[in-house]
């Protein structure tokens, strides 16, 4: 909007005159005349047809597939089923895709709880310019520039091999500790269901790298805190806890927005590290289930799998609504006031 | 051979067709009638290695050393040099995971596995039959059950039959000697086996199922050996139940063994439990000869097997599981000449040899094949798979692999975290079995 304003702004009163008369788009297109016309049609056509071609229209088609029943192999071989494929993965399939939508939003609880806190604890700490604080910054920082599938790969071999793991050589007392295959429910939700032994060691590998990430994260938005405001709180009289709750963490607010939208993102599209460990048993999330049933070596299964990236994609479309509703809300409110 | 750690059993996979008097009967039957057909055959002209000309592209997922330099090797072996063999390798696990898109737009030659899941894509037209090259010599030195193997649905020849492995029960013969043991002949005999093992603090059998295939080979063995593999087969093709009291009774014998099974399996991957074996702590495992590599240096000097024993006397020891591998002519080939001149070779004694001098953790398919290459372990894995009657594949290959991978995988790993639910694990199972093989 800024932009386009000042680059009309010597003609501006001309121009809302016009737009009063032509009606705002007429008004609009006439401030660009010629080649600039072209370079704005093919600054916004571009990235426009971009986005269409392989966000929307993949989108589109794999809602589409989630109808049908269909092989991948030959597009005459596409084959209506309405909505059975939802039907089975609400029935025979129920066991996988509600354990799926547990494991996801345990992995979201967990993110903001474990993850989150730490990382913010830590950053405060660092800020405090202690002694060392680069070194640790490295260490702590130093997972965060591993892929999640690297990290997977690490913790398996290393940490939790089920006779030599680290691990089990510190826990296990002489015996082997199946960490990655134990698939009883140390939370039981209901029967059926719960959080199972392995998905928690799991969350502590995927905690290992997400706690140095909003770290760093967060160490940059305290160097932007105006020390002078941190200064007056504590001559005012405020302890350590006030001063942070009350003065420096809403003046992080642009920061935390970031870290809740990636906790939720990270959360939702959750699916490297749980697949280099093989899926152990009951640690599948959507992500997973929906590759199982698409890739692999039977041709899969397009249309259910499609419904289970239906499902993940209703999911995180409904926070993406939510989220840009309430933040273009709010820098509505803060311009307008 | 392969990079084990995969989501699904090692590579070369198997067939599933009986080798029984029916069988055989039905081979002569088929081999007759492909004699009577011979104008047919004729209409095709007779492969000969050295005719053609040009490049040729081959597919290769022989992504891990020693297989990858075996079929190097047999590519330089090949004769005709007018063709430019232009090798197009993948890595194994994503060559496996993206097949369906692979074969939309392939290489002339392709490596992949006999049996049903060749005949699935056979079925789905995406490969060209290839009876002109079994006729021009390849038949003579494939054994009929090898060449049933190799036939579609349709009862045309898609396949070329390269190499195979068994699966059976593996042991250090050094460790036996020293304590004394015998391999048993009877199930009887095992069990006492076991606790004569468990007596001297050495768990009788390692046992890995990360990734879920190894507990397959576990089951595939009960199974076949309880009941027959007549049932076996129907059951992996979704005509008999899996809350049948037959496999019930699987279960139930499986359980009773599992206290003679290395503890906490789900999370152990194949190779660990083998390094089990290898150190003595652990007895026997069930498992294919490939558990040979993990043995230092590939050694399998101190390594033999002996067939799981019988458990029903209606069935014997007939069956064995011994996956094969192979290659397949795509649908439209660019150089369709050399690309049959090259399967005729890899069929050939000749092609083998040239892959078994880089590979000794398999055997050559071809029968008349120089046998003196082969380790005394081959000898007996050629020994044991001409022996028994019929042969199964792996489970994930005699199945359809969506309701192995999805279904029965995660329902035998259940089974192996709490066997005493496993009857809500068979409803569970056959009622996907149904919503699979139904849809």
């Amino acid at each position: 909007m800024a932009t386009a304003a000042d680059i009309g702004t010597p003609t501006t009163q001309a121009q809302s005159q016009l737009k009063s008369l032509t009606g705002a788009k007429a008004g609009r297109l006439q401030q660009f005349e010629g080649h600039d016309r072209w370079v704005v049609l093919a600054m916004l056509g571009i990235p426009t047809f971009l986005h269409v071609a392989l966000v929307w229209i993949p989108t589109v088609a794999s809602i589409l597939l989630s109808f049908t029943d269909w092989k991948g192999i030959r597009i005459s071989d596409i084959q209506w089923v309405g909505l059975r494929n939802y039907e089975q993965i609400f029935t025979v399939f129920q066991k996988s895709f509600f354990q799926a939508l547990i494991n996801n939003s345990v992995l979201l609880v967990f993110l903001f709880i474990g993850p989150t806190t730490l990382g913010i604890l830590l950053a405060y700490l660092l800020d405090r310019d202690i002694r060392g604080t680069r070194f640790y910054q490295g260490i702590f920082f130093t997972p965060v520039v591993l892929s999640l599938a690297v990290v997977g790969f690490i913790w398996k071999s290393v940490i939790y091999s089920t006779d030599s793991g680290l691990a089990t050589q510190l826990f296990g007392g002489g015996h082997s500790i199946d960490w990655l295959g134990n698939q009883s429910f140390v939370i039981p939700i209901g029967d059926r269901f719960g959080v199972s032994a392995n998905f928690l060691a799991i969350l502590v590998a995927i905690a290992w790298r997400h706690t140095g990430y909003i770290m760093v994260l967060y160490l940059a938005g305290l160097k932007s805190v105006d020390s002078s405001l941190r200064e007056a709180a504590m001559l005012d009289g405020s302890t350590e806890w006030q001063t942070f709750r009350h003065v420096v963490f809403p003046s992080l607010k642009p920061i935390n927005v970031v870290i809740v939208v990636i906790t939720v993102i990270e959360a939702l599209r959750a699916f490297d590290i749980i697949y280099v460990l093989k899926t152990p048993r009951k640690t599948e999330v959507l992500s997973i289930l929906t590759t199982n049933n698409l890739l692999g070596e039977g041709g899969g299964n397009v249309g259910r799998g499609s419904a289970y990236a239906t499902i993940l994609f209703i999911l995180c479309f409904g926070f993406v609504i939510w989220y840009v509703t309430n933040h273009f809300r709010n820098t509505q409110e803060g311009a307008d006031s | 051979m392969t990079a084990r750690n995969t989501h699904c059993s090692p590579r070369p996979s198997a067939f599933g067709f009986a080798l029984d008097r029916r069988g055989l009967l039905k081979g002569v039957a088929g081999a007759a009638a492909l004699g009577l057909g011979l104008p047919i055959g004729l209409a095709h002209a007779q492969v000969e290695i050295g005719k053609a000309s040009g490049e040729l592209t081959v597919g290769s997922n022989y992504s891990d050393e020693v297989p990858k330099s075996g079929l190097h090797a047999a590519i330089e072996a090949f004769p005709n040099k007018n063709v430019t063999v232009k090798l197009n390798e993948v890595d194994h696990n994503t060559f496996q995971e993206n097949i369906t898109t692979y074969l939309q737009n392939p290489d002339d030659v392709i490596p992949w596995f006999a049996g049903y899941r060749m005949q699935y894509f056979a079925a789905q037209d995406l490969l060209s039959p290839i009876d002109d090259v079994w006729a021009s010599g390849l038949a003579d030195h494939m054994s009929e059950g090898f060449k049933l193997a190799s036939t579609g649905e349709d009862g045309k020849l898609y396949f070329v039959p390269w190499t195979y492995y068994c699966w059976g029960i593996h042991y250090r013969p050094s460790v036996f000697k020293e304590h004394g043991w015998m391999p048993p002949t009877s199930y009887e005999e095992l069990q006492t086996l076991a606790k004569s093992m468990q007596d001297k603090g050495i768990v009788p059998f390692a046992f890995g199922n990360d990734g879920r295939w190894p507990a397959m080979g576990t089951f595939d063995q009960l199974d076949f050996r309880m009941n027959g593999y007549q049932f076996h087969m129907d059951l992996m093709k979704g005509k008999e139940k899996w809350t049948d009291d037959r496999v019930k009774n699987v279960f139930k014998e499986w359980t009773n063994l599992l206290p003679l099974q290395q503890e906490n399996p789900n999370g152990r991957t194949w190779q660990e439990a083998a390094s089990g074996l290898v150190s003595g702590d652990c007895g026997m495992m069930t498992i294919g000869n490939f558990v040979g590599q993990a043995f230092p240096n590939g050694d399998v000097s101190d390594l033999d097997f002996f067939p799981w024993p019988e458990m029903n006397p209606e069935f014997g020891t007939k069956t064995i599981e011994a996956p094969i591998d192979g290659w397949l002519l795509a649908k439209s080939p660019k150089n369709p000449d050399a690309a049959r001149e090259l399967l005729l070779f890899f069929g050939s004694a000749a092609g083998q040899e040239a892959y078994l001098a880089k590979d000794k953790s398999v055997i050559g398919a071809a029968t008349d094949i120089d046998k003196s290459l082969f380790n005394p372990l081959q000898q007996k894995v050629l020994a044991a798979v001409s022996a028994a009657p019929t042969v199964t594949q792996f489970l994930d290959r005699d199945t359809n692999p969506e309701f192995a991978a999805n279904v029965a995988g995660q329902a035998f790993a259940d089974f192996l975290a709490d066997p005493s639910s496993i009857d809500s694990i068979l409803d569970d199972m056959q009622s996907q079995a149904e919503a699979i093989f139904g849809g």
